[in-house]
């Protein structure tokens, strides 16, 4: 009987002291943000998708060596270049050189896992993380994302 | 159909139990054969989201393996990622800066007590609790915060690099986790108070599911659970890799066996978790992150290799063999909750459905590092 009346203290009594932990979460700051609403301002180092990095003339700055594609543990880049003639001084006299200029840089965000291989073995800094993160969507092909279409837009 | 279906006496019935249900966590589904309330036998039943984590590792070069592992275990990423870069700088033969070796053990054990937090929300809830599970999460929130100012991203951390690490910690995450400790041990002496002292939690685990020592040798279990079991076996004491052997902290270990005991495990891990984060950043040394010399290609020499780790839920390793190329011929993980699950079946037995799945909640299961 004794026992019997014990267990019902105990039981009151934690009732009473979780009631008042609880009771006191009332009177703290709210934690969480209307979502929609208000934003939280993203890290400096968030790992979002991948954009291309433009130089002083608005071109892309990546050389089309393909060391990204290379490193990407899932195939989710593939690019394109064309080699392109140019006249430019070399030792006081004018030559025509080769370079290779980017046509098509496509990156499939569909089997990117975000791990930034690319950006790492990139020698030559000519792609960085985006802010991106509302990337919702019902439809396949909006995460194809054409990166060099996206860096003219961001020019014009 | 015809009227209400009479079990007879002594007739068994088949439950299934998942591959879609809140208490298993994942897809995982037990099949159980049950007697009225009480389970005769279970069977669990793996293999939904097998993704041939192991194959990957063979024809994927070293670094291209790295963001797998942080996919095997979402909530204590950083520990498996651990394990990974010490099995192939140990196989390579790679220096590690000291600097690189201390923020790779602070980070660890914050992702450990932000893996134990989230372990404690859903458990309680498992039992019936919700609002635990809130206030966990809000601490949890404080070390995905710090993680991502310097990681990068919030949950499948893919940080760690064969010689150190992806960029340094700076100023705001000393401070930040220097903040986070104190306000941690609030935080437990809160959830000691309102969860381990209540009495309906302890009726509802004291006594119950037991799993005893011989048993967690039997299915080579390892972590919370051994260490609930009264086995004082913990990786980072018993072979200490990275700088553990530097920190001072306690392993905790209980012996009654029962639910209770590997709740009070990780409940006393975070404190000791807490203990080294406190001495990593006292003792951190100023430094470079990366070596000077890493070579740019990894290719380790002809050889078997082995490394363990003690993660959030027990001891995992990696076995590589290597025949001298830029993949690995094999790539073996053990992970802990394939050993833990395991016993699940023969611990089970007898037991009633509802006291089953509060140990399966007990045995804190991550389903997609079963399955891997």
């Amino acid at each position: 009987m004794g026992a019997y009346f014990s267990e019902i203290f105990l039981g009151l009594k934690s009732l009473v002291i979780g009631l008042i932990i609880t009771f006191k979460e009332f009177f703290k700051p709210v934690v969480t943000v209307p979502y929609p609403f208000k934003t939280i301002k993203m890290s400096e180092r968030y790992r979002g998708h991948i954009e291309l990095i433009e130089d002083e003339e608005g071109n892309p700055k990546c050389i089309s060596c393909g060391a990204c594609q290379r490193a990407c543990p899932s195939g989710s880049i593939s690019l394109a270049s064309k080699s392109v003639e140019y006249e430019a001084m070399v030792k006081g006299e004018m030559k025509t050189k080769k370079k290779k200029v980017l046509t098509k840089y496509n990156l499939n965000f569909t089997t990117c896992s975000l791990c930034g291989q690319c950006v790492e073995n990139c020698n030559f800094g000519a792609i960085t993380f985006s802010k991106d993160y509302n990337l919702a969507s019902s439809r396949k092909e909006d995460f194809h994302f054409d990166l060099l279409k996206r860096l003219q837009e961001r020019n014009s | 159909m015809s009227g209400p279906i009479h079990i007879q006496p002594g007739e068994t019935f088949t439950l299934n139990v998942g591959p879609q249900h809140p208490a298993t966590h994942g897809v995982l589904r037990v099949k159980m054969e049950m007697d009225g309330e009480y389970i005769v036998k279970a069977e669990t039943v793996l293999g939904y989201i097998h993704r041939m984590h192991e194959l990957m590792g063979e024809n994927r070069t070293y670094p291209q393996v790295l963001p797998n592992l942080s996919r095997l275990d979402y909530l204590g990423a950083l520990g498996y990622t651990h394990a990974h870069v010490l099995a192939v700088e140990r196989a390579a033969g790679i220096e590690v800066p000291e600097r690189a070796e201390y923020i790779r053990a602070i980070t660890v054990e914050l992702n450990r007590i932000a893996s134990h937090l989230f372990w404690f929300g859903a458990f309680v809830m498992d039992l019936g609790g919700f609002t635990p599970l809130m206030y966990a999460i809000e601490d949890r929130e404080y070390i995905l915060d710090m993680l991502e100012a310097v990681t990068g991203s919030r949950l499948t951390y893919c940080y760690y690099r064969f010689g150190g690490l992806y960029n340094d910690i700076d100023d705001d995450f000393i401070d930040a986790a220097k903040a986070f400790i104190p306000r941690m041990r609030r935080q437990l002496k809160k959830y000691d108070a309102l969860v381990t002292g209540n009495i309906i939690f302890e009726k509802r685990l004291k006594d119950i599911g037991p799993i005893s020592a011989e048993m967690c040798r039997k299915y080579g279990a390892s972590g919370p659970v051994a260490r609930g079991a009264g086995i004082d076996f913990d990786v980072r004491k018993n072979e200490p890799y990275s700088v553990y052997s530097e920190f001072d902290f306690d392993v905790p270990v209980y012996h009654e066996c029962d639910s209770l005991a590997r709740y009070m495990v990780r409940m006393d891990e975070m404190e000791q978790s807490l203990r080294i984060i406190e001495q990593g950043l006292e003792k951190l040394p100023d430094g470079p992150i990366m070596p000077k010399k890493k070579p740019k290609l990894i290719k380790p020499p002809k050889g078997d290799y082995y490394q363990a780790v003690e993660t959030a839920r027990g001891s995992f390793g990696i076995r590589i063999v290597s025949d001298g190329t830029k993949n690995a011929y094999r790539f073996k993980l053990r992970s802990p909750t394939y050993s833990n699950m395991s016993l699940f079946d023969e611990a089970c037995e007898g037991m009633m459905i509802m006291d089953a799945l509060a140990m399966m909640g007990s045995l804190d299961l991550v389903i997609p590092e079963i399955d891997r």
